[in-house]
């Protein structure tokens, strides 16, 4: 028998593959994008037909804690065209500064239940997402040293073989200048993972795949 | 959970392949940055349902009638390459249906739908990790990126694991696909390792009389076996 899945001596990770383009109908669920309240953003049903929408659309909670923002950008190829078929994913932590994770054990700081930190979005026929979410408090990072506000992000879809995996920092995000993981980023790129605040509660964080304006990627 | 995960083993594909072409533009061309894990990459949401609703591991019994194909039973379990299970991780699938086409707006190709098969499913494992869904074994389709290009019979899966870092989407293939061997995709994970999204046909699965079994592991980053000074 040749080489499959069940052979002891192949065990490892599972390879990445691509979304693919028909995702849609099976990924972002209406409201995925709006971690805070009932918005109904981040799905496509344009693109899935009549009587096959099978995903879940995102419930009532209580009030988040924190200050409500959106954070909206577009993604673009290596030929500044807009992606309109990316997944663009979000992971943060609540105001307070605490993942809502069974891995996050530090029970001195509150935890909000119906804050998942989680979020989905797909991109429209522009390139555009956008989350509604709470800018996250400070997390701590390596040694002593303290975090500045940011959520990790995952960009999938067709064309990406694998998750991208960036950051978004906030231009008036507190420790900005002594964070240790912008601080890895160089200095000329860095500009590339903080996003600009376009009104008071409008943050814009634009994605470039490819490009003079590449957006820094990360190897976790 | 661990502190730390390892990072990404020689089975990886690269982001840019050019054998598929909507790498060429998509694929960034800096290298990455390592940075350490944080807090931010070990920690997760855990809490699926409460992200994504309930299960749905029976993918022929979302409408009136059942959907025309072969029923198929994939099993199997969520380990972490040390072997330990995953358990309560979400499994999301989507599928074409058995004549190799999506219920989705922008696929327009000369097959039929089903109005019996959405292809949309979501299951959630157990404590030891296993997971069990039912669907019909879909179809092979054309794409454009070379001419005559077939993509092999697949089923998508994504799933979160327990932390950011061991974010997982892949896609399963069946045996004894001709298309396998010339696929672009499935050939971006270099050999031999490609061959661990090849399920395996299973006739202690396979229910009598009712459908084919087949058998399916899914492998996640596990802990990072590198003392921590060394991994610095």
């Amino acid at each position: 028998m040749s080489l499959d899945n069940q052979s002891p001596e192949l065990f490892g990770q599972t390879p990445w593959q691509t979304l693919g383009p028909f995702f849609h109908y099976g990924l972002p669920w209406k409201g995925g994008a709006d971690l805070v309240g009932d918005r109904d953003i981040g799905a496509r049903a344009d693109l899935i037909p009549a009587g096959h929408d099978r995903l879940r659309r995102q419930g009532a909670r209580g009030p988040i804690a924190g200050q409500v923002v959106d954070i909206a950008g577009f993604v673009f190829d290596g030929e500044g065209a807009a992606v309109p078929d990316a997944l663009v994913e979000i992971w943060q932590a609540n105001a307070a500064g605490r993942y809502n994770s069974a891995s996050d054990r530090r029970e001195a700081i509150p935890l909000e239940a119906d804050f998942t930190g989680f979020g989905r979005a797909a991109t429209g026929e522009d390139g555009a997402y956008r989350f509604r979410t709470i800018l996250p408090g400070r997390v701590p990072g390596p040694g002593n040293s303290l975090q500045a506000p940011h959520a990790a992000m995952g960009v999938m879809g067709r064309g990406l073989l694998k998750r991208l995996v960036t950051r978004i920092y906030f231009e008036d995000g507190e420790g900005n200048d002594e964070d240790p993981v912008l601080a890895l980023a160089p200095a000329d790129r860095r500009a590339t993972l903080i996003a600009r605040r376009q009104s008071p509660a409008v943050y814009r964080f634009d994605i470039h795949l490819q490009g003079a304006h590449e957006t820094v990627f990360f190897d976790v | 959970m661990p502190d730390r995960y390892a990072r990404e083993d020689a089975g990886q594909p690269p982001s840019l392949h050019p054998a598929y072409a909507s790498t060429l533009a998509r694929s960034p061309r800096q290298p990455l940055v390592r940075i350490p894990q944080t807090l931010t990459e070990t920690t997760g949401p855990g809490d699926w349902d409460r992200l994504m609703g309930p299960a749905m591991a029976d993918l022929t019994t979302q409408h009136a009638g059942a959907p025309i194909g072969q029923r198929i039973i994939v099993s199997g379990r969520v380990l972490d390459e040390s072997g330990r299970p995953a358990p309560r991780t979400v499994i999301e699938i989507w599928q074409a249906n058995a004549a190799g086409r999506y219920v989705h707006a922008n696929d327009q190709w000369d097959a039929p739908l089903d109005p019996n098969f959405t292809g949309a499913g979501r299951v959630v494992t157990d404590e030891a990790g296993a997971y069990r869904y039912v669907t019909v074994r879909p179809g092979a389709y054309p794409w454009k990126n070379h001419p005559n290009a077939w993509r092999p019979a697949h089923i998508h899966l994504s799933l979160l694991g327990p932390a950011f870092a061991t974010r997982l989407a892949t896609q399963m293939y069946f045996p004894d696909d001709p298309l396998f061997a010339i696929d672009p995709i499935a050939g971006a994970a270099p050999e031999p390792y490609r061959r661990r999204m090849v399920a395996r046909f299973d006739l202690a699965t396979t229910q009598p009389s009712w459908a084919l079994g087949y058998l399916f592991d899914i492998v996640l980053r596990g802990p990072d076996a590198t003392p921590a000074d060394a991994a610095a």
